[in-house]
């Protein structure tokens, strides 16, 4: 368990992190979710002991860490820009703790090579960092983190500057490494679907403060409020109301408090379809659906439809 | 038209380097060995000769390493660390570049002299060796600090703050991070300081009050042999400085590729 309790970060007149509790599972995976500038990245530099909060403490393993340096933390880290060391082979990367260590050569030479087919760059053991794609890196840096078997694994956007699909194949990886790991990890992005596809407890922040700590269903499903409801997944404005765009209910019949709307424009995504309407008082208002339900509707510009929020 | 253009711009720079470098100095090359290889051995070869060699070469051989370490010293200070009077110190770094030698000499012999305030030294610092190393020490202090400058601010800190977390302490961040991302630079530094330790002439001249075959260096040297006429052992004494200077170059130039195409 890894718990940081009330931390208070500030940056000269700037509060990044402002009075944040937060409790990790041991064995889980939690992401630190947020848009840029949140706190959520400082919180995890608070937690490695990069950074000195101004008031609160850490405990790692009911171990108080807070005036430790990073060094004594039991931590791994690994960075957005990977922070390979240039200079050293992929193995000396990953060997590196080890060797700070002091650690029998034997004993670093099988780790390392158990840790290089663990992130599958067996075959780059003697090259250099410059010489490897992002992803390639990025596995890299992770194996060379799990080397010194740290109690808790931090990542800070580890797959922000990684190109789109990449990040799909390192995202489905890193969960399959960590049912086979356990490693306690806690990891920061700003990408909710990367959070909820992930993680198993997601601590929401904004403006340095935590907004709502749970699952993926249950941040999705039960927002504590505007700004959880309006960041965990697709929104649409109905009435004084938000309100999730399937949870629009379109028909072709008039029914109870059902308004009426013209369709203005179709977009099909595959199963997913897409519809902005325009109220007959002006508002707009978009909704999704599935494929089905809008061949049903034959749902088409200019039609007319009713539209309720689903009760 | 554009080949005649790029062809014109190499001729003009060619020229340049020619007339300025390469043709002084081959005249210099001729003039010492003009009567032959023996004379110029034997005016090198004089004691006086011999002990500004070893004067030039004593006041490098400890310049540059305290220039060097204090030069990464100075750099990590600047770039990693916030400290009052961090600008001041980054300005006043760059001081013996803009300052005249013969300043810089007159200032040492204030310090040091007759009625200056470290006149009571157990060891004599004016008129002396240790005068010209230390003069020596004061010009050439700037190239290794600001070579490593820059490199160390494109660097960053992540590489550092990654081996902290794998549990290195500073030394080791140190030994087995920063200095091997920062080593080209510190090899061109040390060169710079090297080439300015052995050439140093103005700040050395007036500390060293020119005691022939005492607190003569090399370029004092080349210059007593000039002014007494003796233009062959002025300029035999010259192509020995030029060798150092050399030697120098190459010594880095053999170790670079080795790095580079790996």
């Amino acid at each position: 368990m890894i718990v940081a309790e009330r931390i208070t970060k500030r940056f000269g007149d700037f509060v990044a992190v402002d009075d944040v509790s937060i409790a990790v599972p041991k064995g889980s995976l939690t992401a630190l979710l947020g848009p840029s500038g949140s706190g959520k990245s400082t919180l995890l530099r608070v937690i490695s002991g990069l950074e000195r909060p101004d008031g609160g403490r850490v405990v790692i393993e009911d171990r108080d860490v807070t005036g430790m340096p990073p060094q004594q933390r039991g931590i791994g880290f690994v960075f957005q820009h990977y922070a390979a060391f240039k200079h050293m082979t992929v193995e000396k990367n990953v060997a590196f703790g080890l060797e700070i260590r002091r650690r029998p050569r034997a004993e670093v030479r099988k780790r390392v090579a158990e840790l290089l087919d663990l992130v599958q760059l067996s075959g780059m053991a003697k090259r250099y960092p410059a010489q490897l794609s992002g992803g390639q890196r990025q596995r890299m840096a992770l194996a060379r983190a799990l080397a010194v078997d740290p109690t808790v694994l931090l990542l800070d956007e580890p797959f922000g500057a990684l190109d789109a699909r990449v990040r799909k194949e390192l995202r489905a990886w890193l969960r399959r490494l960590h049912d086979e790991v356990h490693v306690t990890t806690i990891f920061v992005t700003h990408d909710q679907e990367e959070a909820m596809e992930l993680a198993d407890q997601i601590v929401l922040m904004n403006q340095g403060e935590v907004e709502q700590t749970g699952g993926a269903r249950d941040l999705y499903e039960q927002p504590a409020n505007q700004f959880v409801m309006s960041f965990i997944g697709p929104v649409s404005h109905f009435g004084e109301e938000l309100v999730r765009p399937h949870d629009i209910d379109v028909s072709t019949e008039q029914n109870g408090a059902s308004e009426r709307a013209t369709v203005e424009r179709v977009v099909h995504l595959g199963f997913e379809v897409r519809a902005d309407l325009a109220l007959d008082d002006g508002r707009e208002v978009w909704v999704q659906m599935t494929r089905d339900e809008a061949r049903q509707l034959d749902l088409q510009e200019g039609s007319q439809v009713f539209v309720a929020k689903t009760s | 038209m554009k080949r005649l253009g790029r062809y014109a711009l190499r001729l003009v720079g060619l020229s340049y380097l020619f007339v300025l470098l390469a043709l002084p100095m081959g005249l210099i090359f001729r003039r010492a060995f003009q009567d032959g290889l023996g004379p110029a051995w034997d005016a090198v070869t004089t004691p006086a000769a011999k002990h500004a060699l070893l004067v030039t070469l004593m006041i490098a051989a400890i310049a540059v390493p305290a220039n060097t370490i204090f030069g990464i010293i100075c750099a990590i200070a600047v770039v990693r660390h916030r400290f009052p009077g961090k600008n001041l110190v980054n300005a006043i770094v760059d001081l013996p570049l803009a300052l005249s030698p013969i300043v810089v000499g007159l200032a040492f012999l204030l310090l040091f002299g007759t009625g200056g305030w470290l006149e009571e030294l157990p060891f004599n610092v004016v008129f002396a060796v240790p005068g010209m190393v230390l003069a020596t020490v004061f010009v050439s202090l700037p190239f290794v600090v600001r070579e490593v400058v820059p490199v160390l601010r494109e660097i960053g800190t992540e590489q550092e703050q990654a081996a902290a977390t794998l549990g290195a302490g500073g030394w080791q961040i140190f030994r087995r991070v920063t200095f091997p991302a920062i080593r080209w630079a510190v090899a061109y530094g040390v060169v710079l300081t090297m080439a300015r330790a052995l050439g140093e002439f103005g700040a050395v001249s007036v500390v060293s009050g020119r005691v022939i075959g005492k607190t003569e260096s090399l370029t004092l040297h080349v210059e007593e042999r000039y002014q007494s006429f003796d233009y062959v052992g002025a300029y035999a004494a010259s192509v020995l400085l030029a060798m150092l200077a050399i030697a120098t170059l190459v010594a880095m130039t053999v170790f670079r590729p080795k790095e580079e195409t790996r």
